[in-house]
């Protein structure tokens, strides 16, 4: 390396690092750092309250309420998203049984998976507002308007017991399609040898299913399953854009993100905002590292 | 594995099986399909709705029967949607941000990518974990630091402050990504054009950028997705006076549903939501194997 090295490194790396000190850095640090302070975003920061924004979280009901909405968010979407991806991409591309000793998918895969995937790529923000039209609590929704002339409508979203629930089908609905093709990019790798050998042995579609599809694809599962519990602390804009009220009703919907925008934006608790967000990020890491240390396990290579 | 190592009897046993297996099988691929289909519909029904619904009149909508023909196809909700509710220029306002926004990522990315994966400098593994730990801190975080920084700054409701977090907030990946890749490259090609006398900057350019081709469109089309489809970002960044001329798509699509649900009039909400989704269907049409590719590039390592 003779001519100039270090003019060049540093001339390539001062913007990046710039931008990245300045929005990201800087702003992570100052989240720490706001959290310990009562502010309303406006005038000097000087009101230290030390461990006080975490105490008010601890007596704040909705706190707790957006806390089990998010575990039951953490709990679920994981769990269906990836079986009902496991089932569908295991279909595509094994479930055609075997001609002349190829292990194949069903007629058509390749059609599947396209119309599958394209809810990925819509943002979630308009998802949101389409699923706030399918789940019309009038004759006006789509669901409610398939239903029996006779029927009363359902109110969906504006029911507390069930708000929770659509929230959940709608990020299910988004994410299947991903996962879909993600676990076929993985079911791809594995060599058709393998499937072949357990299928002259005679195992049926189960039990390649369980025991060679997943165990090869386990890796992959690990990382959807974080991917998905990340997806399940954020929500904010079906939350947002979809429920009755923002959160509601009564707070039936509420979750972190929400709380922390609102907090921030419309309640002028910059502080408190900044405390909710300290807790949202041991929230994730402790999500992250129990599932990856609970789902470690010895991995198969193919 | 030993469940499943009963093999049947050489000849007669399998002989007898035979017919049974094949209609097992045939009922299983059935119900295959029935599955998959199933979960087509799911997937495909409503925006399908959508569609039919964006030409039924306000009193047509509800009538129920979601999936019935319109009456007539008049394009006047599209119309509406167009002009009245701005999507027209709500579209153009994202198009405009996310060219400049992820032209930015993947040239200052791959700049930073490329420095941090192939030269020893002091330093150096310090500032690739500072970027990569980036992806372990949720956005929500920082949100309103984010706001208030902006603001001293004088940037808030401008799309240079929105680009500038755009690009800021879409390294960490980006760099994670290329760095890996630049690392994979051969180091030959670069030595000979070491040994030509080419300088550091050409090398990256004119041998690095060419060779790294098929990892930089993935990630481009990764941050072009993530970026078009990003809500809490500009809801956050364009606030404030003046900003209702610079919404983007997203925010000007909830926009119009909050007032469409206000005036319980869905016709012009289900006009701009189509106009928002044809242009995806299309583009995804022609590009879905690199989409779908690039996408879940960051899954598969």
């Amino acid at each position: 390396m003779r001519h100039g090295k270090y003019p060049f490194i540093i001339g390539f790396l001062v913007v990046p690092v710039a931008l990245y000190a300045i929005f990201v850095v800087w702003a992570y640090i100052q989240a720490f750092y706001l959290s310990v302070y009562e502010w309303s975003g406006l005038g000097p920061v000087e009101n230290f309250v030390g461990l006080g924004n975490f105490r008010k979280m601890w007596d704040d009901t909705l706190f707790w309420q957006s806390i089990k909405h998010n575990v039951f968010l953490l709990i679920f979407l994981p769990i269906i998203t990836v079986i009902l991806a496991l089932i569908f991409a295991f279909l595509l591309n094994v479930g055609g049984g075997q001609k002349g000793g190829v292990t194949r998918g069903v007629w058509g895969s390749k059609v599947y998976r396209i119309i599958f995937f394209f809810p990925q790529l819509l943002a979630l923000a308009i998802v949101a507002v389409i699923f706030g039209r399918v789940f019309g609590p009038d004759k006006s929704g789509m669901i409610n308007g398939l239903f029996p002339e006779s029927w009363q409508p359902w109110l969906f979203l504006a029911d507390e017991r069930y708000a929770m629930g659509c929230i959940l089908v709608v990020l299910v609905w988004q994410a299947v399609g991903f996962y879909v093709v993600l676990f076929s990019a993985g079911m791809g790798n594995i060599p058709t040898e393998v499937y072949e050998a357990a299928a002259i042995d005679g195992a049926s579609r189960m039990t390649l299913f369980f025991r060679i599809t997943i165990p090869l694809l386990w890796n992959t599962v690990q990382v959807a399953w974080v991917y998905l519990g990340i997806a399940a602390f954020d929500a904010f804009a079906l939350v947002n854009i979809m429920t009755v009220d923002r959160g509601g009703p009564d707070g039936a919907t509420s979750v972190l993100s929400l709380m922390i925008y609102r907090n921030a934006f419309e309640f002028s608790q910059a502080g408190y905002a900044s405390a909710l967000g300290v807790v949202l990020f041991f929230l994730t890491l402790t999500f992250a590292w129990v599932t990856l240390s609970a789902t470690r396990r010895e991995s198969v290579e193919a | 594995m030993t469940t499943i190592t009963k093999t049947p009897g050489p000849s007669t046993a399998s002989a007898g099986r035979a017919p049974n297996q094949k209609r097992d099988l045939k009922i299983a691929t059935g119900l295959s399909h029935v599955a998959l289909v199933a979960w087509a519909l799911i997937t495909a029904g409503p925006l399908l709705w959508v569609l039919l619904a964006s030409f039924k009149s306000n009193t047509e909508i509800f009538l129920g029967k979601p999936f019935a023909l319109p009456n007539s196809f008049s394009f006047d909700t599209y119309v509406n949607a167009w002009s009245d509710a701005h999507i027209g220029r709500y579209f153009i306002n994202s198009v405009f941000v996310v060219l400049i926004s992820t032209a930015g990522t993947m040239l200052f990315g791959a700049m930073a990518a490329y420095v941090l994966a192939r030269y020893k400098f002091p330093g150096n593994r310090a500032i690739y974990y500072l970027f990569v730990s980036g992806l372990a801190f949720p956005t929500f975080m920082a949100l309103a630091p984010l706001f208030y920084i902006l603001k001293g700054m004088g940037l808030l409701g401008s799309y240079t402050g929105l680009v500038l977090v755009y690009i800021a907030y879409s390294l960490p990946f980006t760099i994670f990504f290329l760095v890996a890749f630049f690392k994979s490259l051969p180091y030959e090609i670069e030595e000979a054009a070491t040994v030509d006398g080419a300088s550091h900057v050409r090398k990256f350019f004119q041998i690095m950028m060419p060779m790294a081709r098929s990892g930089l469109v993935s990630i481009t089309i990764f941050n072009i997705v993530g970026q078009w489809n990003q809500y809490l970002l500009p809801v956050v960044i364009m606030s404030g006076p003046g900003a209702d001329q610079k919404l983007l798509l997203t925010q000007g699509i909830a926009q119009i549903s909050v007032s469409a649900g206000y005036q319980a009039e869905w016709s012009t909400l289900f006009a701009a939501l189509v106009l928002t989704i044809l242009p995806m269907i299309i583009v995804y049409a022609i590009f879905q194997r690199q989409i779908q590719s690039g996408l879940t590039a960051g899954a598969v390592k």
